[in-house]
């Protein structure tokens, strides 16, 4: 089963909307046993790092999803700040994040070149995705356009985690992937036929 | 790059959606969710819903309507109209939506925009300033109205503007009432003074009646959202109801003159 994970952050419904839209079948997991016969995952967040790491802390979801994850090689897919909660640490808080992508998020605000943007990052920007072969990416090599809504960027330690990058004042990596763990910090699930194309690619991984 | 915003605008009111002219005389113009499924298959950038009736009537925002609506959009959904508390901003991005539009209720009590940043985060936070030239031979500059522009807050708009993004907005909208369902073209003064103080995004409703008007907004301002009501479900000078947008090339030669990395 293709789960949405809810830890009690971020837009649920809006994925099982898209789920439905696409007719793949998707439940919202807020207790361990609905992970059981997890196949996908998808982590969401919104709002402030500290505080969706704290409320996965205390969602009792954590332990089922590092066995998942980690020993069962369960494809996981962070959406903007469940990107950047894959990552160490971030700028916007003192918890650490889950560090299963080496990294650290980091904030737009205090860089110079984007100094004189409106902050957050929000609109429509393209993405590039790497030329390695990354099937989540499959059919979006020709300028595709993703929703972006952030004021923190993931900032991966290894440039081969890195799966895609846009630029704001600057070019940063907007998607990054290691192995079966992916993070992507723009919303695929309101980005219309290039998002519905990602979660398509996400559910034949 | 990212590119400015082509966003169209729908009113709400008695359950159908409505065109003003000055928020005055509402027109039907069609059903909400039919409209949404037609700007799907268009690629509209992002909807911004507003019931007008909310904060009049004193009545809760439609929650089923905001949910079917969710349900519908393949895009970026903005709903504003009666919202007074953090618990209905939850509720509704809860059911799909990303952002939540604050007017009447922010201006009475600007810290609403701080309880309701914590609950769901700055980024889904907008604020809706409806604002109007000073009348007078000797006025000058903006002021806020709220309650369908019933109700003159005497506040001067910039700086009003600027103190909701201090308390939490993550957007400001301005919605001219004089230009609304004009066609005549945005209050670009307005637009470039705003830009000059604001540091979050800005998004400009209120008198674009031709494609023409945002190559205007976007050379004057650069990156902005630029929101439309009549210029996106009216054809013709009869003003013929026909949902309309740019197509994906035409939006694409639109937005690029002001395209910042």
């Amino acid at each position: 089963m293709n789960c949405v994970v809810d830890y009690g952050v971020g837009n649920i419904q809006a994925f099982l909307n898209m789920f439905k839209r696409i007719g793949v079948k998707a439940v919202r997991a807020h207790e361990p046993a609905m992970l059981l016969d997890a196949k996908r995952l998808i982590l969401p967040g919104v709002g402030h790092f500290d505080h969706a790491m704290q409320k996965l802390n205390d969602s009792g979801l954590r332990s089922s999803l590092e066995q998942l994850v980690l020993e069962e090689c369960i494809p996981i897919l962070g959406v903007c700040v469940g990107m950047q909660m894959l990552a160490r640490s971030s700028d916007e808080g003192i918890l650490p994040g889950l560090n299963w992508i080496p990294g650290h998020v980091r904030a737009f605000e205090g860089n110079d070149q984007s100094a004189a943007l409106p902050m957050p990052h929000m609109g429509w920007n393209s993405l590039h995705p790497r030329p390695t072969v990354n099937p989540l990416y499959k059919a979006l090599n020709n300028m595709p356009e993703f929703y972006f809504l952030h004021s923190y960027f993931f900032d991966a330690c290894d440039n081969d985690d890195v799966a895609a990058t846009a630029t704001y004042g600057f070019e940063f990596d907007a998607a990054v992937s290691r192995g079966h763990i992916h993070g992507v910090q723009f919303h695929p699930e309101k980005s219309h036929h290039w998002g519905e194309q990602l979660i398509k690619n996400f559910v034949e991984l | 790059m990212l590119r400015p915003r082509i966003i169209p605008c729908l009113l709400v009111h008695q359950g159908g959606l409505v065109k003003t002219r000055c928020f005055e005389e509402p027109k039907y113009v069609g059903d909400p969710i039919n409209a949404v499924r037609i700007f799907n298959e268009k690629q509209a950038d992002e909807l911004l819903v507003l019931d007008i009736d909310a904060t009049v009537n004193g009545v809760q925002p439609d929650f089923d309507l905001i949910a079917k609506l969710a349900a519908e959009c393949r895009m970026p959904l903005c709903y504003g109209g009666g919202v007074t508390s953090a618990e209905q901003a939850t509720r509704i991005v809860d059911m799909g939506v990303e952002k939540v539009a604050v007017s009447a209720a922010a201006i009475a009590n600007p810290s609403l925009l701080t309880e309701i940043a914590a609950s769901v985060g700055k980024q889904s936070v907008v604020a809706v300033l409806d604002i109007r030239r000073r009348m007078g031979l000797f006025a000058t500059g903006y002021e806020v109205w709220t309650h369908n522009s019933k109700i003159n807050h005497k506040h001067d708009a910039l700086s009003l503007a600027k103190q909701l993004q201090d308390a939490g907005a993550g957007e400001i909208v301005i919605n001219s009432v004089d230009r609304d369902g004009m066609m005549q073209g945005y209050d670009l003064e307005l637009a470039t003074q705003l830009k000059q103080v604001l540091k979050v995004p800005l998004t400009i409703l209120g008198g674009a009646g031709s494609l023409n008007h945002f190559t205007e907004l976007f050379e004057r301002l650069g990156l902005v959202g630029a929101a439309a009501g009549s210029l996106f479900v009216f054809k013709g000078k009869y003003r013929a109801v026909l949902i309309n947008y740019p197509a994906p090339l035409q939006k694409q030669k639109l937005t690029q003159l002001s395209v910042i990395s």
